[in-house]
């Protein structure tokens, strides 16, 4: 029923010229709450949907930190890990704590903790700032190593997340932590794209193009780099407490390490800077592409080689095309998707 | 354009406190060495004492004064490396003097405090450009209200009520520099994709968008036709008629120079070797030697 609604509707987006611009994202989100639970198989949702989704939030707010506000980042992972570990700690010490509250506390402390380590871009920019990021990447990882205290003295350091309950309502099962997942993303990516056209989204942007100029015209400076620290981070974090417990299921350093955090600077420069929608198509090519990839490589070269192998080209492979695909376009999924749309709307229209 | 068209910004103007306007120079305002007599009859609004400043070895200004009088447009003439731009960047407190002070509207500083420059009242445009490039051009212009926000960004998220007052108040008022500028044709365009002449005009909005009463201009018309040219002074010459503005304006090309400013200072290896209105300034000898007589070659003036 909702699938024949939202075709229809499709078909009057290519019609008309002047659709509201909330049309769009309010039929991809209508489709993910009513379509997707109902055809999707848990193979998607666990391998695909739950790690699409955390990696979207994190590139979301990433992209606010580095597309917008130009503040190179290459601790992402570390921010998400205290998301994760702060959101379990808080579950686990403090009774009666909704689980609404652990999470929106656990964005604040990595918030806090983005605006320790945004400190130094008061002082240093582009390369240099990326290096000192790092800095937050080694500290919380040997921080969570080291102190067993993060992970309640568990010996492997390995623990479980708990159950996602709501209002006394659970979310059980590969679906109920996708529509978990999905509606933690939906609510702060409508916040993140409120924000990002606002004054302060407008000064993000101001201080990237031209920081001189921008601390001329009375854009308080030092306050809105740090403020971008900050809401990057908590949206990182908010991500890395989806990527433990709804997709991951457990709690541990070793998944935030620094190739995470590549794996976010990835997603936003593929999908496109400066973009909310980027985000979530850099995501949905990070985490497809290379399950397609190992699928076609076991599947054509499966009796040739071994597995280790099979990996170590896969990297290659992809490695190479996302090299290949950033010179093409150096913009970004978004400039290719706005170019193939606008190129079938104008078939559509002379045909 | 009628005035009456702006009344309502310039009502709600309250960038300027009236007392400030009114207090002019405090009273013991040292006197000025330059050689015209009518300099003592007017405060400045702006005055320049002893400046000095060097980077490594390289002399950029040495024992540089300067005042402006409210509401004249003051040229700063020299050749390429003169140190044109660095004393605009002293003004504005980009680069912080080695030697000397700003006296600004009554205050000294040693260094001017660039964060408050919009809340003193003072704006500027850059040699090379420096608009924000991923903004369209109406954006560029509120920006440059944008010391006055107040709301706050969760207030921006939640559309309350005073961040949407004052995004609505931004945006007139953009609007009516665009209209005056004749930008509105280009509003919705990003500020990187319009070409070069009309973006050095949208940073002349930007600017003005926060009506200051000292717009510092770096070379202004450099790079343009001589229409472009003609048309950009016409701009100049209008922005200080409607909003009382003073203008300081560097400008490498002498006949623009001469038909617009009131009084013209002229920079030679960082200085100043000549002050005077410009009829003093084309009859001076040393003026004549150092950089007159080289007019034509440094016309283009692409400096740095
Ligand atoms: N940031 C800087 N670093 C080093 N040298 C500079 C800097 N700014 C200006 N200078 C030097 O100061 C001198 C004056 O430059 P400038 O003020 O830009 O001259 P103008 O604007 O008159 O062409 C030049 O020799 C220039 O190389
Ligand atoms: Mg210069």
């Amino acid at each position: 029923m909702s699938a024949i609604a939202t075709d229809l509707s499709a078909t009057e987006l290519s019609k008309g010229t002047s659709l509201p611009s909330w049309l769009a994202p309010l039929l991809v989100v209508s489709f993910a709450y009513i379509v997707v639970p109902l055809v999707g198989g848990s193979y998607l949702f666990e391998a695909i949907l739950l790690p699409f989704l955390a990696l979207s939030l994190a590139g979301v707010g990433l992209n606010i930190l580095t597309g917008y506000a130009g503040q190179v980042s290459l601790g992402s992972a570390a921010f998400m890990a205290a998301g994760a570990f702060a959101a379990y700690n808080f579950n686990l010490r403090v009774e009666g704590l909704p689980l609404v509250a652990s999470i929106v506390f656990s964005g604040i402390v990595a918030a806090a903790i983005g605006i320790v380590f945004g400190l130094p871009s008061l002082r240093l920019r582009g390369f240099y700032l990326a290096v000192s990021t790092l800095a937050a990447q080694f500290f919380v990882q040997w921080a969570l190593t080291k102190f067993s205290w993060f992970s309640n003295d568990s010996a492997s350091g390995v623990i479980d997340a708990p159950k996602l309950f709501i209002a006394g309502f659970e979310f059980d099962g590969a679906v109920g932590r996708y529509l978990f997942a999905l509606t933690v993303v939906v609510i702060i990516t409508f916040l993140a794209h409120r924000l990002v056209i606002s004054q302060t989204g407008r000064n993000f942007i101001a201080i990237r193009d031209n920081e001189t100029a921008a601390r001329i015209i009375g854009i308080p400076v030092l306050k809105t780099k740090l403020l971008a620290f900050a809401i990057s981070s908590f949206i990182i974090g908010v991500a890395g407490v989806i990527w433990a417990f709804a997709y991951l299921r457990t709690v541990e350093p070793a998944g935030f390490d620094l190739d995470r955090s590549f794996q976010i600077l990835f997603v936003i420069i593929i999908g496109g800077l400066a973009s909310i929608r980027g985000a979530f198509l850099g995501a949905a090519l990070i985490v497809v592409f290379p399950l397609a990839l190992s699928r076609l490589g076991s599947f054509l070269l499966g009796d040739v080689f071994d597995s280790g192998v099979l990996d170590m080209s896969q990297r290659i492979v992809l490695g190479a095309l996302i090299i290949l695909f950033l010179i093409l376009e150096p913009d970004g999924l978004v400039a290719l998707w706005d170019r193939v749309r606008r190129r079938l709307l104008l078939a559509w229209q002379s045909s | 354009m009628p005035i009456a068209n702006y009344a309502f910004g310039v009502a709600e103007a309250s960038v300027y406190a009236p007392e400030i306007l009114a207090r002019g120079l405090p009273d013991g305002q040292p006197a000025h060495k330059d050689g015209s007599a009518s300099i003592e009859a007017s405060p400045a609004l702006l005055a320049l004492e002893g400046i000095g400043l060097s980077f490594g070895g390289v002399v950029a200004l040495a024992d540089v004064d300067l005042s402006v009088r409210p509401g004249e447009i003051r040229a700063i003439i020299g050749p390429n490396g003169a140190g044109k731009s660095s004393l605009i960047n002293v003004i504005s407190g980009v680069y912080r003097a080695d030697r000397g002070h700003v006296a600004l509207h009554g205050a000294r500083y040693a260094q001017v405090p660039t964060q408050r420059l919009a809340r003193l009242g003072v704006a500027r445009t850059f040699q090379n450009l420096a608009l924000f490039k991923g903004l369209d051009v109406l954006d560029n212009v509120a920006s440059g209200l944008a010391y006055k926000t107040r709301s706050n960004f969760a207030g921006q998220i939640l559309g309350l009520g005073r961040s949407r007052r004052e995004r609505a108040e931004q945006r007139g008022r953009a609007e009516q520099i665009l209209d005056f500028l004749q930008l509105t044709h280009v509003r919705d365009r990003l500020a990187g994709t319009l070409p070069y002449g009309l973006q050095k005009r949208v940073e002349l909005a930007r600017a003005l968008v926060a009506e200051p009463r000292l717009l510092l201009l770096d070379e202004p018309m450099a790079g343009m036709t001589a229409g472009e040219k003609s048309e950009m002074a016409a701009y100049v010459r209008a922005a200080r008629d409607r909003f009382a503005t003073t203008v300081v304006l560097i400008e490498h090309d002498v006949g623009v120079v001469m038909g617009l400013s009131d009084r013209i200072a002229v920079l030679d290896y960082g200085r100043k070797i000549a002050d005077g209105t410009p009829d003093e300034i084309r009859n001076d000898q040393r003026v004549i030697d150092a950089y007159l007589g080289v007019a034509s070659e440094n016309e283009e003036g692409a400096g740095i």
